[in-house]
């Protein structure tokens, strides 16, 4: 022992201890966390450049276009710039009637001063064949307005002072004070009014958020409905997936591969086609109506109308998402190994008591996963509502849809889409908190 | 060949048989008869009918023939969770989702017992298996042989009569499996517990049982105590399935008494004990073991034997000789002080007395 300090082994063997407080080395002295990023490095850019294409078509065709409706729902430069769609060139609009609404606070009576803006932006307005869509913009929130500016901007070159009773003379309705609150609105491009529009409320003249009239309330009613919808829908394909999963999990596999082709068959049709075969068997002239009437079970007038209303909403979109709660409650139903429930019914349990406290609880990952899958599917569904809905069978992205296609409000299109993204969004945080994330299990 | 149906039997299959798909018979007329504490082994290789056994016994497989009876009465009929019989699993089926303290109160708690008292009944199971500080970790935290004992203390914390096993060590490491052995033994001994228990490990079937029946094609090929079993088999399956085993296959010349005199396939004779041989003129096996052959030229039955192979194993020497043409006979030399040395191609004799030699049914 007297040539210990000598031995290799023993030097060796003392270095870790005493390099544990300053960091660990390589054997040549390096960083040891330097050592191995750089030794992982070429592995992490290998996965880097792999993922890079995917990265990229997320990036571009997903978290850019929720972006770009997020800042859709909130700016709309319809009043404020005016682009020209062959040169390009952006051109500031409405500038005078700006200033004016700048001087004077929310419900000023406008005066001549703001008639005299109010003309010179119209003749800019004329000058640059911009009036329609200036108009289009108060158009949304007061109907009748897009006429108004068109023939206004017709005439505004020969207008002369007074204004306010040159404009008046034109059309009575210049002075309306929710066109005056409507502009006044919009001479702002970023605004907050899309979102209320959402959600039924609106600006009064005075600027203060009151509810739209009561003919006019659409969307909250809507919202609702489309949340009742999405939860009946998202249980229904809960009850009728379980026992089906229970079966394909607990059959031989021969039995339940076929059985599964029957359960992924919908995911080789078109939905198109499914959705109009329900059209076909469930409308009043259609196959189930036909057949109760020719067995004598219904009269014929008292066919059963199945199709064109929530009914077949619900019929078609619980047929078309079954698949998605079948697929996640087979994923956990198939590795729960059958000697759980033997085991509880040889301790003494009921087959029911067996399913309640052993089985049920070990599938909840599942039942989770496939709520979840179906209710976000179901809350944004468009097609089939669309198809098969009639008038009290719309779901909220119709409305969307409409406001994209028809009456070209995209920003109030973008307003109700983001509130369903936030929605659905609150949900699955939600989720998290109730029953934790990592429990969910997808396949 | 068994020992049939007594009437104070506490565990009985009269005629038992089963079949899952109507053309096959997986379970071929099972008569048993076990009394009331005893710890009885169902040894075979898979595929023999033992665990149809077992389950029909616990009621998760029903019988398609014959009668099951527990205790006198007849549970055919009977749902598993009426029967009170403790079971333990292959995989040992502990509830992930519960803790080790939830899972054992489950079967107290369906049978309505108060908080305090299941609270009192799973610790004492789980001292009873050395876990009791483990109560409120969930199965998953567990070590497999932490989840064996688990398993074995849920099987018994509701004190049923009768406990069944379904190869609960098989997914342990030798050393853990020998221990668990021993363990299961005691706490089975003194519980008092029947215990019905199914494996393919001889070992294990040999240490841990009171008797054991060697299943083979859906029959009990023979029921004996360990011992029995090992020096005392009734046919060549089991001599060849219970320890080692060398054969020699001849025919059976004349049987005077119970010695049989056999004319072995090289057209040497030999005596050997007749058991199971059949008449003269009939085929058999003479099944030897390996322990009981000794080197050198005196005594009954001495031949020549030329040295194949030889495999040092510290307390023995494994000697593999060809004897009467068959060259897989092993017998092993004690690694005594002054035992007879060998050497590979070496002619020796060795010799067997003939009681050792046992004269079984051609296979």
């Amino acid at each position: 022992m007297t040539d210990a300090p000598a031995d290799p082994h023993l030097v060796t063997a003392a270095q870790p201890s005493s390099a544990r407080s300053a960091g660990l080395t390589t054997a040549d002295g390096q960083p040891l966390k330097a050592a191995l990023n750089a030794a992982e490095a070429k592995a992490k850019w290998h996965a880097f450049f792999l993922v890079l294409p995917l990265f990229a078509f997320v990036l571009l065709t997903f978290v850019a276009p929720i972006g770009q409706l997020l800042y859709r729902s909130v700016h709309n430069p319809g009043f404020t710039t005016h682009k020209d769609l062959s040169t390009g060139a952006q051109t500031p609009i409405m500038t005078e009637l700006r200033e004016w609404f700048d001087n004077n606070p929310q419900g000023t009576e406008p005066d001549e001063a703001a008639y005299a803006a109010l003309a010179k932006d119209l003749v800019l307005l004329r000058e640059l064949k911009a009036p329609g869509s200036v108009g289009t913009r108060i158009n949304y929130e007061r109907s009748g307005s897009r006429s108004m500016f068109t023939k206004a901007a017709r005439r505004a070159e020969r207008l002369e002072a007074p204004f306010k009773e040159a404009m008046l003379d034109l059309d009575e309705d210049w002075a309306d004070p929710e066109i005056w609150a409507a502009m006044r609105g919009a001479s702002s491009a970023y605004t907050l009014n899309f979102y209320l529009a959402a959600v039924d409320l609106t600006r009064d003249t005075e600027g203060s958020i009151t509810q739209v009239n009561e003919n006019r309330q659409v969307y909250v009613t809507l919202f609702q409905r489309t949340l009742f919808l999405s939860l009946l829908i998202t249980f229904l394909c809960f009850i009728l997936a379980y026992p089906i999963a229970h079966l394909l999990a607990t059959l031989p596999l021969r039995y339940s591969n076929l059985l599964m082709i029957f359960v992924l068959l919908p995911f080789w049709t078109s939905l198109l086609v499914r959705t109009t075969s329900w059209m076909v068997l469930l409308q009043s002239q259609g196959v189930v109506n036909d057949a109760l009437v020719g067995t004598g079970i219904l009269a014929d007038a008292d066919r059963i109308q199945m199709m064109y209303n929530q009914t077949g909403t619900i019929v078609a979109m619980v047929h078309i998402l079954l698949p998605f709660m079948v697929l996640p409650l087979y994923s956990v139903m198939r590795p729960i190994n059958p000697s759980y429930v033997r085991a509880a019914r040889s301790l003494g349990a009921t087959s029911w008591t067996a399913f309640r406290r052993i089985y049920f609880p070990q599938t909840i990952p599942g039942i989770g996963a496939g709520a979840l899958l179906v209710f976000i599917l179901a809350v944004g569904y468009y097609i089939t509502p669309a198809l098969v809905g009639g008038a009290d069978g719309q779901l909220i992205s119709n409305l969307i849809a409409f406001h994209m296609q028809k009456s070209l409000n995209w920003s109030l299109a973008a307003a109700l889409a983001s509130i369903l993204l936030f929605g659905v969004l609150l949900l699955y945080w939600l989720y998290d908190r109730l029953i934790g994330i990592d429990n969910l299990k997808l396949g | 060949m068994l020992d049939n149906q007594s009437t104070d039997a506490f565990v009985a299959f009269d005629r038992v048989q089963k079949s899952y798909d109507g053309e096959t018979l997986v379970v071929k007329d099972l008569n048993l008869s076990m009394p009331k504490g005893e710890f009885l082994t169902m040894l075979g290789p898979s595929g023999s009918g033992k665990t149809t056994c077992l389950m029909m016994l616990a009621g998760f497989e029903t019988a398609t023939h014959g009668e099951i009876r527990l205790d006198g009465r007849e549970i055919n009929n009977i749902p598993p969770h009426k029967r009170g019989i403790g079971m333990v699993f292959q995989n040992y089926a502990l509830f992930p989702h519960m803790t080790v303290g939830e899972n054992l109160a489950f079967p107290l708690e369906v049978r309505g017992l108060g908080k305090s008292e299941r609270d009192a009944k799973v610790q004492r199971a789980l001292e009873m298996v050395q876990m009791g500080e483990f109560g409120a970790r969930r199965p998953a935290q567990l070590s497999g042989g932490q989840q064996q004992r688990v398993a074995l203390a849920r099987a018994l914390v509701f004190e049923p009569e009768l406990v069944l096993m379904d190869e609960p060590l098989g997914a342990l490491d030798k050393q853990l499996r020998e221990h668990m052995q021993f363990e299961i033994k005691r706490i089975s001994d003194d519980l008092g517990v029947t215990v019905v228990y199914v494996t393919h490990d001889q070992t294990e079937a040999l240490t841990m049982s009171d008797r054991v029946a060697v299943f083979e094609d859906g029959r009990i090929q023979q029921l004996a105590p360990p011992e029995d079993l090992y020096e005392r088999p009734e046919n060549s399956f089991v001599a060849q399935f219970i320890g080692e085993n060398n054969k020699l296959s001849g025919t059976v010349q004349s049987v005077s008494g119970d010695v049989a005199n056999v004319t072995l396939a090289n057209g040497k004779m030999t005596q050997a004990l007749a058991v199971n041989c059949g008449p003269a003129g009939a085929e058999t096996l003479i099944s030897i073991r390996p322990e009981r052959v000794n080197i050198g030229a005196q005594g009954a039955n001495v031949t020549e034997a030329k040295v194949l192979e030889l495999i040092y194993l510290g307390d023995h020497i494994r000697c593999r000789l060809d004897v009467h043409g068959n060259s897989e006979f092993v017998v092993k030399v004690p690694n005594s002080a002054g035992h007879e040395h060998l050497s590979v191609g070496e002619i020796t004799t060795i010799n067997w007395a003939p009681e050792d030699a046992r004269a079984l049914d051609a296979l």
